[in-house]
């Protein structure tokens, strides 16, 4: 447990302001994996992949390019329906499930979600209620409560009406973030949330959703591609090689040299973060 | 009133507005006070026949057709995420119009044309659907596979009329052309029918458009049920436009220009941005059906050449700054 954002305002803010969008309160749905095979109709993805996702933490996975790291997460949102073995959710086969019993449990963030042409930050944030309204159903103050929340947690308020388009890079993504906390699910996954951020706007980023881990207790799983951010944030960490998990648990405890050589082929050294005291990992070249 | 519902009122105003113009005009002159009083309160008299005869069923049917046609371009557009694609542009109107050529040139009873259109749309839109579903659905696959379709059938329909007696694929050329000014009351009844089952069921669709629109995996991990609402729309959008080829024949470019139009007005897809498209329609086909009846007056054109008239032009200039957007 890292210290830095004990003393975080709108952390303090968010705690004093619990209400009924707070998913604490709820019972928790538990995710994991058992012998999971997944193919895209050619190679092994992935191979007997049994994983679980604690409750309550930010989890990351972690690999290599190819080693199976997207294709998990999107067995774990039900995106990909596995060749052998189940995804659990809340002790029951996802695909057992309705799709949207599913989607009030489980949000997502895609790798590059599309916006409708002309789309509103408010209207794309709205957008993330539908599994909570039924067929004839008004907008609800519930609705409504959900989507100031969501807007306010991401800092966006203010923009609330302009087209997404002409917002920044780092906006534009916290836009998504929005809509799937209006979702207001337990869980979250999100698929490489940083990509196509700069280093400000990527820390940003993994800020807001530690917040949202703390504050909020929301379960978090990501793909992250940067190691030591995946190290800075996560609380646990799975590290696919070939599809397989070559390693799983706290950072401090699994990431080491050989971890990184059998994981990535890459030799590095491992020291202390100066500023967390999580593992950062300084890979060796032939330059150096 | 926000923005959407003023745009709203103000294609209503029109709508009316461009009606009572079309029960006014005509080659015999009928005050506008007595047309319109023959029209809604005191039918019988000097004008009845000129007015529920001709000119009322005429623009009743020009405002309901209008209507369906740009609801179901919306429909469409929307699920395929293009603003190119319509259904007369993949094959749907000229499916409806094969049947129903075939229909005249066999020399069948030409009563038996509306339904013999409407089967020959849902055939076109089944075929289309089929041939483009390859592990799964594809909006640009079936708009390639639309539009070879619609390629290869306007072909069947050429070769029609040139080996069939020409006194009877006359009728079916001028039928292709799209024409309102025969239109009865049964017309607009067939119209009203269609659209009381069908514009609802667009308005439910409207919610899960706008999720559909976020792509495939925000829509699933959103809980949309993927494959049942596309068929759910596409069913409604081939619905609508087949019910208009089979009542007044084919109108192109209204499915294709008033969505668009109706968006760059009003914005992201939303229940008020239906609505507006829908009103749109039936200014458009109003208006169309106006310079059909009086431009060449007493010659009336049909109203499918005038619509394609008036589309052309603006589909290149949404082509142009399409092309400049990408």
């Amino acid at each position: 447990m890292r210290s830095d954002h004990k003393l975080d305002p709108v952390l303090a803010a968010d705690r004093a302001r619990r209400n009924p969008g707070d998913v604490s309160s709820r019972s928790r749905p538990v995710l994991s994996t058992e012998n999971l095979d997944a193919d895209y109709g050619g190679p092994v993805v992935l191979d007997d992949l049994t994983a679980s996702i604690p409750t309550g933490e930010i989890t990351a996975i972690v690999g290599a390019n190819a080693s199976g790291k997207s294709t998990l997460l999107r067995a774990l949102a039900r995106l990909l329906k596995p060749a052998r073995g189940v995804v659990y959710l809340d002790g029951a086969d996802i695909h057992s499930q309705s799709t949207r019993s599913v989607a009030v449990q489980l949000g997502l963030l895609p790798q590059s979600p599309r916006a409708p042409e002309g789309v509103v930050v408010g209207d794309l944030v709205r957008r993330g209620r539908y599994p909570h309204q039924r067929l004839f159903d008004q907008w609800s103050k519930a609705d409504e409560r959900a989507v100031v929340r969501a807007l306010e947690l991401t800092g966006l308020s203010d923009v609330g009406d302009r087209p997404l388009d002409e917002l920044s890079g780092g906006q534009r993504q916290r836009a998504w973030i929005a809509m799937a906390l209006a979702q207001d699910t337990p869980v979250m996954l999100l698929d490489e949330p940083t990509t196509f951020l700069d280093i400000a706007h990527q820390v940003e980023m993994l800020d807001l959703l530690a917040r949202l881990n703390r504050s909020e207790n929301r379960t978090i799983v990501m793909v992250l591609h940067d190691l030591n951010q995946a190290c800075r944030y996560a609380s646990h960490l799975i590290a696919l090689a070939d599809g397989r998990i070559e390693a799983v648990g706290h950072p401090s405890e699994v990431v080491t040299a050989e971890m990184i050589e059998r994981v990535f082929g890459l030799h590095v050294s491992v020291i202390s973060c100066p500023v967390s005291g999580t593992p950062l990992c300084v890979p060796h070249t032939h330059c150096h | 009133m926000n923005r959407t519902a003023r745009l709203c009122s103000a294609a209503a105003a029109a709508v009316l507005g461009l009606a009572i113009v079309g029960l006014v005009v005509g080659d015999y002159p009928v005050p506008a006070r007595s047309a319109i009083a023959t029209a809604v309160w005191d039918r019988g008299g000097e004008f009845d026949f000129v007015i529920n005869s001709l000119r009322f069923p005429r623009v009743t049917v020009a405002v309901l057709a209008g209507v369906c046609l740009a609801a179901s371009g919306l429909l469409f557009q929307t699920l395929i995420d293009n603003p190119l694609v319509s259904p007369d542009i993949i094959g749907i109107d000229t499916g409806a119009a094969a049947v129903a050529v075939a229909i005249l040139a066999i020399g069948l009873d030409a009563r038996l044309l509306p339904y013999a259109a409407f089967a020959g749309a849902l055939a076109t839109a089944v075929l289309i659907f089929t041939l483009s579903w390859r592990r799964g659905f594809s909006g640009g696959r079936l708009v390639l596979v639309g539009i070879g379709i619609n390629a290869l059938l306007s072909a069947v329909i050429t070769y029609m009329l040139v080996r069939f007696p020409v006194e009877r694929v006359s009728a079916a050329a001028r039928w292709q052309a799209g024409t309102l000014s025969a239109s009865s009351w049964d017309d607009a009844r067939t119209l009203a029918v269609a659209l009381v089952v069908l514009l609802p069921v667009a308005f439910l669709l409207v919610r899960r458009l706008r999720i559909m629109q976020l792509g495939n995996d925000t829509a699933i991990a959103l809980g949309m049920r993927l494959e049942q609402n596309r068929m759910a729309v596409i069913a409604t959008g081939c619905g609508l436009a087949a019910i208009v080829v089979a009542v007044v024949g084919p109108l192109g470019f209204v499915a294709l220009l008033v969505p668009h139009v109706a968006r760059s007005l009003a914005g992201a897809l939303t229940v008020g941005v239906l609505l507006l498209t829908a009103l749109l329609g039936s200014v458009m086909l109003l208006s169309a059906d106006l310079v059909a009846q009086r431009l060449f007056a007493p010659t009336v054109l049909p109203a499918g050449v005038v619509t394609a008239a008036m589309g052309g032009p603006y589909l290149l200039l949404v082509l142009r700054r399409f092309n400049r957007a990408v």
